[in-house]
């Protein structure tokens, strides 16, 4: 295991720190939106990557938590007076009660019927979403939020994205490196072996949905402080899609993998639909090379390439 | 200890087990042999929780556990290893047996200590007393043969269960790491005082270890008895071991 981090590392990230601190004062605000952006994205992917990197679960609709963290908490704001701190937290809760509801009847299946089930559970929460016009406002969804005076701006919105972000990803990493997180990579590696050591399988896989689904719902809830809205294809499915492809492009067995894939395909989203209409043209050949040149993600693969240690949690090939 | 009352498991039609009667009483050492197919490992997963049984009482430590899941049976201090590897691949020899460890502390709801603090000591011994001290940091995937079933073992270990069964232990292993393994289990029985049900193709170490033998075939209890008794029972002879060697 990696313990003790080498001097190098430290300063690489302490300099990235800062450098993340620093930039609203240089950088344009539309690049200050784009990277509060990723910040958002890219703890959404890192919060899927707890069950479907470390649990090995197919979670295909890992956005309806994200969609409703960012329903919940642009309701509490807008229809009742909860202060912003209880309405945001509200967002991460709500979906984790929704997790654990979902989980409670998807848990029961395994891999690829799990992630079946779950399409099927999830499109059904955002038909709801869509349709109830009077509560969620259909499909336009909910727009001009106010927020406290110290995140509406644009730069206040980055640094609480930020703050929010790094907390997380800080709380999500003790949690996978703790005997919780431990266990679960033993059950991803080998679910019945897991029941045979006396684990319980299910309750434990359900307690990983129910924290990935919390912290969707707050990477949710981080989305209307940055973007001030919400609308009902935040819960649709093509989203989820784009947070698994972000995994994957990024390196689903690395920690800060889903943070540079979702850095990579908000920057392709953007860049290139500003030349062309078929981005996703683009972003599918991308795509394929990742798939078949890097099977680990781009981080993964710079790790075998500067850190060649024993290759470990390396992907199956085929 | 173990009290297998009228066991029996079909699928779908075909009896795998029926009908079998076994005992196993504290600190013996049992084996079941039997030629393939006998339903020597069905009866293992039915012990086990991993299939449930059609019909038949399982009685460990005066309790019914017929039925049960494989954790909750775990739990009440019965472990196994498997037949074909089954451990977890792409984690270290080190994890493996640690993660064990964490199952039976119930450390498995702790979110919060890290993981490279706790039970290192007693991992550590572990693996020591099983001879793989030396290979903690090699992903398991890329042991050899005869270590992944040490692993598997001492992943099985990792629970301090009272009662463990092995599915043929040696199956696949060279002879100087048969030898090893035969020095392990009777290791286990002697330091740790576990009682052990083994079902094994190598009359070598049956006969070397096993204090009681069951022998199956097709499904059923064929015949019980002492090493002495089994060696020289006629039906035995003709059904598995294939010699006229008659004492």
């Amino acid at each position: 295991m990696n313990k003790g981090f080498s001097l190098g590392v430290w300063g690489a990230g302490i300099a990235a720190l800062a450098a993340l601190f620093l930039l609203p004062a240089f950088l344009p605000r539309f690049y200050v939106y784009l990277i509060s952006l990723m910040f958002v994205y890219g703890l959404l992917a890192t919060s899927l990557n707890v069950v479907l990197g470390y649990g090995g679960v197919f979670q295909f609709h890992h956005c309806v938590f994200y969609g409703l963290g960012g329903y919940a908490t642009a309701l509490f704001l807008t229809k009742t007076g909860a202060p912003f701190f209880v309405s945001f937290l509200a967002g991460g809760f709500a979906a984790a009660v929704l997790s654990f509801v979902m989980g409670l009847i998807t848990v029961r299946l395994s891999k690829l019927y799990f992630g079946m089930l779950q399409i099927s559970l999830g499109s059904l929460v955002w038909a709801i979403v869509y349709r109830w016009y009077s509560f969620t406002g259909g499909d336009d969804g909910i727009h001009g939020i106010s927020l406290p005076d110290v995140i509406s701006s644009q730069k206040g919105a980055y640094y609480f994205t930020l703050i929010v972000t790094l907390v997380s990803l800080f709380i999500i990493y003790r949690i996978i490196k703790s005997p919780f997180g431990s266990v679960l990579q033993g059950i991803r590696e080998n679910p019945a072996r897991s029941g045979m050591i006396g684990i319980n399988v299910k309750k434990h896989i359900l307690t990983a949905l129910v924290i990935g689904g919390f912290f969707g719902g707050v990477a949710g809830a981080l989305f209307v402080v940055v973007d001030k809205t919400v609308f009902p294809d935040m819960l649709f499915w093509t989203l989820s899609l784009e947070v698994l492809i972000m995994c994957l492009i990024g390196g689903w067995f690395n920690f800060f993998g889903p943070m540079l894939g979702a850095a990579v395909v908000i920057a392709l989203r953007t860049f290139v639909s500003g030349y062309t209409v078929y981005w996703a043209l683009v972003y599918g050949i991308v795509m394929i090379f990742v798939i078949f040149f890097l099977p680990n993600g781009v981080l993964g693969y710079l790790q075998q390439k500067f850190k060649p240690t024993k290759g470990r949690a390396v992907a199956k090939e085929g | 200890m173990l009290k297998i009352e009228a066991l029996s498991k079909s699928f779908d039609g075909f009896m795998a087990v029926s009908n079998v009667n076994l005992e196993v009483k504290k600190g013996e050492i049992v084996a079941v042999i039997g030629p393939n197919g006998a339903g020597k490992t069905t009866l293992f997963n039915l012990v086990s929780g991993v299939l449930k049984p059609d019909g038949g009482r399982i009685i460990f430590k005066g309790e019914n556990i017929a039925g049960l899941p494989p954790h909750a049976i775990c739990k009440r201090g019965l472990s196994r290893s498997f037949q074909i590897v089954n451990v977890f691949e792409r984690l270290t020899v080190f994890e493996n047996v640690q993660i064990s460890l964490m199952a039976r502390e119930n450390m498995n709801w702790n979110l919060i200590t890290p993981s490279s603090r706790v039970l290192i000591g007693e991992t550590l011994k572990i693996l020591e007393s099983v001879g793989l001290a030396e290979k903690k940091d090699s992903v398991c995937g890329l042991l050899s043969h005869g270590d992944r079933k040490v692993l598997e073992i001492a992943v099985a270990l990792g629970v301090s269960p009272e009662f463990l069964i092995l599915d043929e232990p040696t199956a696949g292993m060279a002879p100087e790491e048969t030898g090893r393994c035969i020095d392990l289990i009777k290791g286990l029985s002697d330091n740790l005082g576990l009682t052990i049900l083994f079902c094994e193709h190598d009359m070598a170490l049956v006969f070397a270890i096993a204090n009681r033998i069951m022998v199956m075939a097709r499904g059923a209890t064929l015949v019980q008895g002492s090493c002495e008794e089994i060696r020289c029972n006629q039906t035995v002879q003709d059904a598995y071991l294939g010699g006229s060697d008659v004492c």
